[in-house]
C-alpha cells in the first residue's frame, strides 16, 4: 500500500536521516582515528592529517605490543579466565536452572527467594574480599571464576527458555521410563543450545572486558589480564621498558609511546570488534530474552 | 485402579519426591553452594561495620562499637563532598542518558531500507564492546592537552582544556563518553518493543491525516511506555551504586574534587589503607540508600504509570 507522505512529514525524515548519519559518524570516528593513528605518526596525523607520504606510516607499534611478553601473557591469561569463568557459569547456571523450571518441584520458591535475594542484597567489596582471602583463593584463577560465577541472571534466562519447552516432550519420555538426569542430558539439553551459546558469549565478552576483580584479586603480575597489561600502558602510561629502551631521542620516544598506545587498543579490541558481527543476532537474543520475565 | 491405591498408601509427602528426584537436588548444589560461600557469607561478614574489626581476632572475636563506624563517615569532613558527587555523577547521568535511546529508537524506526537500518544499527551497537580500560584510554589520548580534541579546541581559544585533570569537566567527560558507548545498545530493546507496533495502525493514523509527529507521540511512545517505565525503576534504583570501574579509571591526582565517589572511596580506604570495617560501614550506608531509592522510585512510577510498577 503506497500511502502518499505529506510535505512536513518528509522534511522531519530527511531531519533523522541526517541526524543519524551525524550519530553514525560521532561513533565512528574515535574507532577510525585510533585505528589510523596506530599506523600513521601521531603528530603527524593530528598536525597535517591523512599523510601520503610513505615514511610517516609504519607497523613499529604493532611489533613492539606483539613482541612484549606481559601483552602476550595478558592474552593468554584473558583467554584462559574468560573461557574458565564462561564454562562454570554456564555449566552452574543451566543445571541449577532446569530444577527450577520443572511444575510440582518441591522448593521452588525457596530456592527462587534464596537466590534472589542476593540480586538486591550484598555483603559489599570489603566482606566479599575478605572471604576470598580466607580461602586462599588470592592470585588463583579461582579467585577470578567463583566469585561471580552463580548469576541470578543467567538463571533466570535458562529457566524461562527450559519453561518454553514443549511439555509433551518431558511427559512421552517420562511415560518410557526416563529420569529426571535423562531427560536432561538427553532432551532438554541438546534443545537448549541456543540459550546456552548466547550465556557463554555474554559471560567470555563481560570477563575478557573486565579488570576490577582481578585488580583486587591478583598482585603477581604474571597472573594478569590483559585488561590490567593495559591499564597500565593507556592509563597509568607505563609503557614496559623493554619496549622502548633501545630508542633514545626524546621526540622519537614519545611518538613511539604514543602508537604503542594505539596499536594496543587496536590489538585488544579488535577481537571482540570484529566477531561481534557474526554474533550480533545472539547478542541482541540475550537482551531480548532477559527483558521477558 | 491398581496404581491409584497404591500411591494413596504411599503417602507422597515431600520427603518422598525429594528421595525420589535427588538428582535434582544435586543439579542446585554447585549454584547454592557458590551462593552461600560468596553471598551469603559475606553478608554476614558485613557485620563488622559495627565492630571493631581486627582480621587477627577474626569476625566473631571482634569487640561491638556499635555506630561508630558509621558515624565516623557522616561527620568526616569529606562526606558532604563524596555524597553529592555520587549523587551528581548518577543523577545527570540518568536525566542526559536516560532520554538517548529512546529517541535513536524512534529515529531507526523510521529507517525503511532493512539493510540500512541493520548496517547503522551494526555501527550504534559496536562502542558497546569497548571495554572500559580501553575506553578510558581513547579518553586520556583523546582529551589530552596535546590530543585532537583540544587541536580544535586550540583552534577557538590560546589554551588548551586539560578535561581529565580538571575538575570542572569530570562529569561531563564521564556522562558523554557513557553515552557514545551505551546509548546505542540500550536502544536495542526499545527497537524491539517498536517493532511490535502494527503496521496497520500506522497506516491508518496516515490516512486519517495525522503528522509522523503525532503518530509518534500517540502510538509509538504510548507503546514504549511500559519498557520506559521498568528500566527508570531500575536505573533509579541504581542511583547510589554508580559503578567504580570507570570513575576509578578516570581519577586522576588532579580532579578528586569531582570525582571521589563513594565506591572509589571504599576502595581506597578498605584495600589501600587496609580500613576493613570503616570501608564495610560505607558501602553498607551506601546499599541502605540504594534500597530505599529503589522502593521510592518504585512507589512514584506505580502511581504515574496506572499502577504498574515493578513489583
Amino acid at each position: 500500500m503506497d500511502i502518499h507522505i505529506s510535505r512536513k512529514d518528509r522534511v522531519l525524515l530527511v531531519i533523522t536521516y541526517v541526524l543519524l548519519a551525524l550519530l553514525v559518524l560521532i561513533v565512528l570516528f574515535p574507532l577510525l582515528y585510533v585505528l589510523l593513528a596506530s599506523f600513521l605518526n601521531p603528530n603527524v596525523l593530528l598536525t597535517k592529517g591523512l599523510s601520503l607520504n610513505a615514511s610517516d606510516w609504519s607497523i613499529t607499534g604493532y611489533e613492539k605490543i606483539l613482541g612484549n611478553a606481559a601483552m602476550l601473557r595478558g592474552f593468554l591469561n584473558a583467554i584462559l579466565y574468560s573461557t574458565g569463568f564462561a564454562l562454570a557459569t554456564v555449566v552452574v547456571s543451566v543445571f541449577a536452572a532446569y530444577p527450577l523450571s520443572l511444575e510440582g518441584f518441591v522448593g521452588k520458591r525457596m530456592f527462587m527467594v534464596f537466590f534472589l535475594i542476593t540480586m538486591f542484597l550484598s555483603g559489599g567489596l570489603i566482606p566479599t574480599y575478605l572471604v576470598v582471602k580466607d580461602l586462599n583463593l588470592l592470585n588463583t584463577i579461582w579467585a577470578i571464576i567463583l566469585p561471580g560465577a552463580v548469576s541470578v541472571y543467567n538463571i533466570i534466562l535458562a529457566r524461562t527458555y527450559f519453561a518454553g519447552i514443549p511439555k509433551e516432550l518431558n511427559q512421552a519420555a517420562q511415560i518410557d521410563g526416563a529420569t529426571d538426569q535423562r531427560l536432561f542430558f538427553q532432551i532438554i539439553l541438546p534443545l537448549s543450545k541456543p540459550i546456552i551459546f548466547v550465556l557463554a558469549l555474554y559471560a567470555f565478552v563481560g570477563q575478557w572486558n573486565s579488570y576490577f576483580d582481578a585488580m583486587i584479586y591478583l598482585d603477581n603480575n604474571q597472573l594478569f589480564p590483559l585488561q590490567l597489561v593495559l591499564r597500565s600502558i593507556l592509563i597509568q602510561n607505563q609503557v614496559d621498558p623493554g619496549m622502548i629502551s633501545d630508542i633514545l631521542a626524546q621526540a622519537e620516544l614519545k611518538k613511539l609511546s604514543e602508537m604503542i598506545k594505539y596499536s594496543s587498543i587496536v590489538v585488544s579490541s579488535l577481537p571482540l570488534i570484529v566477531m561481534y558481527p557474526f554474533f550480533q543476532k545472539y547478542f541482541e537474543k540475550g537482551v531480548m530474552v532477559g527483558s521477558i520475565k | 485402579m491398581a496404581s491409584a491405591s497404591i500411591g494413596r498408601k504411599q503417602k507422597p509427602s515431600w520427603i518422598y519426591y525429594v528421595f525420589r528426584n535427588y538428582t535434582l537436588y544435586l543439579f542446585l548444589l554447585p549454584a547454592v553452594v557458590l551462593t552461600i560461600v560468596f553471598k551469603y557469607v559475606p553478608m554476614y561478614g558485613s557485620i563488622i561495620a559495627f565492630k571493631n574489626f581486627s582480621p587477627l581476632k577474626g569476625i566473631m572475636g571482634s569487640e561491638w562499637v556499635g555506630f561508630e563506624n558509621f558515624n565516623r563517615f557522616l561527620s568526616s569532613p569529606n562526606f558532604y563532598d563524596i555524597f553529592m558527587n555520587t549523587l551528581k555523577l548518577s543523577v545527570y547521568g540518568l536525566l542526559l542518558g536516560f532520554p538517548v535511546p529512546i529517541v535513536l529508537a524512534l529515529m531507526l524506526n523510521q529507517i525503511r531500507g532493512a539493510r540500512i537500518k541493520k548496517n547503522i544499527q551494526l555501527i550504534l551497537y559496536a562502542p558497546n564492546f569497548i571495554s572500559v580500560v580501553v575506553l578510558t584510554g581513547m579518553l586520556f589520548v583523546f582529551l589530552s592537552p596535546a590530543g585532537v580534541i583540544n587541536s580544535l579546541v586550540t583552534m577557538f581559544t590560546d589554551k588548551p582544556i586539560s578535561f581529565m585533570s580538571d575538575p570542572a569537566y569530570f562529569r561531563t567527560v564521564y556522562i558523554l563518553s557513557g553515552i557514545w558507548q551505551g546509548a546505542g545498545w540500550a536502544s536495542i530493546i526499545y527497537v524491539a518493543a517498536l517493532s511490535n507496533v502494527d503496521p496497520q495502525l500506522h497506516d491508518a493514523a496516515t490516512v486519517d491525516g495525522a503528522s509522523l509527529l503525532r503518530r509518534i507521540w500517540h502510538i509509538d511512545l504510548p507503546t514504549l511506555k511500559p519498557v520506559m517505565a521498568v528500566l527508570f525503576i531500575l536505573a533509579a534504583g541504581g542511583i547510589m551504586s554508580i559503578g567504580y570501574e570507570k570513575a576509578f579509571l578516570m581519577q586522576t591526582a588532579m580532579n578528586t574534587p569531582t570525582s571521589e565517589i563513594i565506591a572509589t572511596y571504599v576502595y581506597k580506604v578498605g584495600l589501600q589503607s587496609g580500613d576493613y570495617a570503616y570501608s564495610t560501614a560505607i558501602g553498607l550506608f551506601n546499599s541502605i540508600i540504594n534500597i530505599i531509592l529503589l522502593v521510592l522510585v518504585n512507589a512514584v512510577v506505580k502511581r504515574l504509570n496506572e499502577g504498574e510498577g515493578l513489583y
